[in-house]
């Protein structure tokens, strides 16, 4: 039999029924579909964690100043003053060390001719920007040469700059921080929301010196950020910091750190894992439903060999051999599932690209997801199919024109 | 094929059902030959075997025991595909009910044996409207079967049986769901494709005045022949 004639045949025998011939391939548009949106949606999901980590920067380790038992009470973390920028230096010659960022805090009043605003200074050396991987959208950062002088200077963030300059540029200009008039020297370009929707650009940098004497008369750091040279490099550095500072703080054997230390490298790959198992989970469920509308399909084929036995009959006793009816019956499953594969593919994207615009969901269609959900699909229509054709194929033609 | 070579040559066919465990002996040696051209009329009571020949001879059924010559060929020795080829191209068929296709107009329905003869869509479409305009039916091309009179579907089938141009016509009681007057019509025509096309026919049936028209009548009487 002629191919164009055999798909022709299929297509007019589905359309005497199409209504069912319609709700059968809903089984397979809603499995497609729901596949393509649930991969899209774990794919999204993993991109913005890779983002975030990125924006993290992977390969760093974070030191804080830790609980340690004085007296037999533990304070929380952050409330011991051990850490130094001494520590941070020493910590800075270690092997597979990129850069050091030591860090304090302080919130403050900014004041701007007639306009104030209440932010946070950070005091920061010039290693910030790189394990930050930040950048400056204009004029400069203060050198460790600043940095040692404790000069008066800072550098803002967008947020600080809409809400005390507005459209006038703030390079050159002086800000009073804590009574203290400090010249801005550059313009952080602007980062977005943090991990946890905190405002990253409403912040003010100034040398760390100068916000440990001038603003918060402390010698201490809060946090050392090092970046190293690779996720290799973070671990043995994480176990080379910490043989490092218990040796400068002088801690015996037997007690614990007075510091505490996270590697980001670790939080980031169980942070990758968990998202890629949320996407195989969205993506199994998913393919739950294309299971079950290809056994949709095989139900309706089935069904449908037994109510069209008679017709089986005639056309083998026309000429039919086993090989056309096998043919008959598969293409018309194929073109079942070929077209609500197609549809489900289309329905799919639009609800993933629906979903994106109207929901928190961060949505990313992976072509490959399209070409395997829609290739499962036919899939599903050559597995699904064949049995019953195969029952229709292998019907003695007068038994088959005897069926009542 | 050879002026001498039988249309059909049966020689000691039996055909046995096994039905719930009793077995039912519906042939008991049948021996038959039937020449090209001839018309023959197979009469006899209900149950005798009749149909159960007609679908050996329309290589529907196979023999139980003995052979089976279709113009000259062993019928035993074909597989399924060959047989589907000889149910296409040599042999036409006409059934009491008639068997067509629902919900399929009449030229569709006469244009399916051309379909797995692998002729192309322009000359099956020809094919079958020369065809039903030959039967009469050339007002009634789009009508499907459900919108015929008993009389206009039994011959949209006869059509479709002769469509491929066989050489040998089987009709089982073609006319047995007909009225008197369509039946004489429809056995006007087979008398017709006899005399002027020279097609073979062999045809079941229960009145004595239809098988007068034909060429030799037979008679089956439970499962046997007499000539
Ligand atoms: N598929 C079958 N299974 C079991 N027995 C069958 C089957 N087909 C036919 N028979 C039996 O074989 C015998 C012959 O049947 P057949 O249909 O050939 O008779 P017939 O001469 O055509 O009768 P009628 O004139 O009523 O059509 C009957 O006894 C019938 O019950
Ligand atoms: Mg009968």
């Amino acid at each position: 039999m002629i191919w164009t004639t055999a798909l022709q045949l299929a297509v007019r025998a589905l359309w005497r029924n199409k209504v069912r011939a319609l709700l059968t391939a809903l089984g397979v548009i809603i499995g497609v579909g729901s596949v393509i949106t649930m991969l899209a949606v774990g794919a999204g999901a993993q991109e913005r964690i890779a983002r975030q980590l990125e924006n993290l920067g992977s390969n760093n380790l974070m030191l804080r100043s830790g609980s340690s038992l004085r007296g037999g009470v533990r304070t929380g973390a952050g409330s011991n003053t051990s850490l130094t920028r001494a520590d941070a230096e020493a910590i800075r010659a270690l092997p597979g060390v990129l850069a050091v960022s030591p860090t304090v805090r302080t919130g403050a009043q900014a004041l701007y001719r007639g306009s104030n605003w209440g932010t946070i200074v950070e005091g920061v050396t010039p290693d910030y920007l790189k394990t930050r991987s930040w950048g400056l959208e204009s004029g400069e950062f203060f050198s460790e040469r600043q940095v040692a002088a404790a000069v008066d200077v800072c550098v803002l963030g967008r947020t600080v700059v809409r809400e005390l300059f507005g459209l006038v540029d703030p390079v050159g200009e002086i800000v009073i921080l804590k009574g203290l008039a400090c010249r801005v020297i550059g313009v952080l370009s602007e980062k977005g929301a943090g991990n946890w929707g905190n405002d990253q650009d409403d912040i003010i940098l100034a040398p760390l010196t100068t916000v440990q004497r001038k603003f918060m008369g402390i010698s201490h750091v809060d946090r050392i950020e090092v970046q190293a040279a690779g996720k290799a490099a973070a671990a043995s550095a994480y176990k080379e910091i910490q043989r490092l500072l218990r040796a400068r703080h002088r801690l015996q054997e037997g007690q614990a750190n007075d510091f505490r230390i996270y590697n980001r490298a670790e939080l980031a790959s169980s942070a990758e894992e968990s998202a890629s198992v949320f996407a195989w989970l969205l993506g199994s469920i998913a393919s739950v439903s294309l299971l079950v509308g290809g056994i949709g399909i095989m139900n309706i084929m089935l069904v449908s060999v037994t109510e069209r036995t008679r017709e089986i009959g005639i056309r083998m006793a026309l000429g039919a051999r086993r090989r056309d009816i096998l043919w008959q019956f598969l293409l018309e499953a194929l073109v079942l599932s070929g077209i609500g594969g197609l549809v489900g593919v289309a329905l799919g994207i639009a609800a993933a690209l629906l979903l994106g615009s109207f929901s928190e969901f961060e949505i990313r269609i992976v072509p490959w997801s399209v070409a395997l959900a829609f290739s499962f699909a036919a899939m599903i229509g050559v597995f699904f199919g064949l049995h019953p054709a195969r029952k229709a194929s292998s019907l003695q033609p007068i038994e088959a024109l005897r069926y009542e | 094929m050879s002026a001498t070579t039988p249309v059909i040559r049966l020689s000691g066919v039996h055909k046995t059902y096994a039905q719930d465990g009793v077995e039912v002996h519906a042939l008991r040696g049948i021996d038959l030959t039937v020449a090209a051209g001839e018309f023959v009329a197979i009469m006899g009571a209900s149950g005798s075997g009749k149909s159960t020949l007609m679908h050996i001879l329309g290589c529907l059924d196979v023999p139980g025991q003995g052979d089976y010559w279709l113009n000259g060929q062993a019928v035993r020795r074909l597989d399924s595909d060959a047989l589907a080829a000889i149910r296409n191209r040599e042999i036409g068929f006409v059934f009491q009910n008639f068997n067509l296709l629902a919900r399929t107009s009449a030229v569709d329905n006469v244009e399916m044996p051309l379909v797995y003869a692998g002729v192309d869509k322009a000359e099956r479409q020809r094919r079958a409207r020369a065809e039903l305009e030959r039967m009469g039916l050339g007002e009634r091309l789009a009508h499907h079967p459900s919108q015929l009179s008993g009389g206009q579907q039994q011959r949209v089938a006869l059509a479709r049986a002769l469509v491929t141009r066989p050489a040998l016509l089987l009709a089982d009681e073609p006319t047995g769901n007909l009225d008197s007057a369509t039946s004489r019509e429809i056995l006007a025509l087979f008398a017709e494709l006899n005399q002027r096309d020279g097609l073979t026919i062999v045809l079941i049936t229960h009145e004595p005045d239809i098988a007068a028209h034909a060429g030799r009548q037979l008679h089956m009487h439970d499962g046997r022949l007499e000539h």
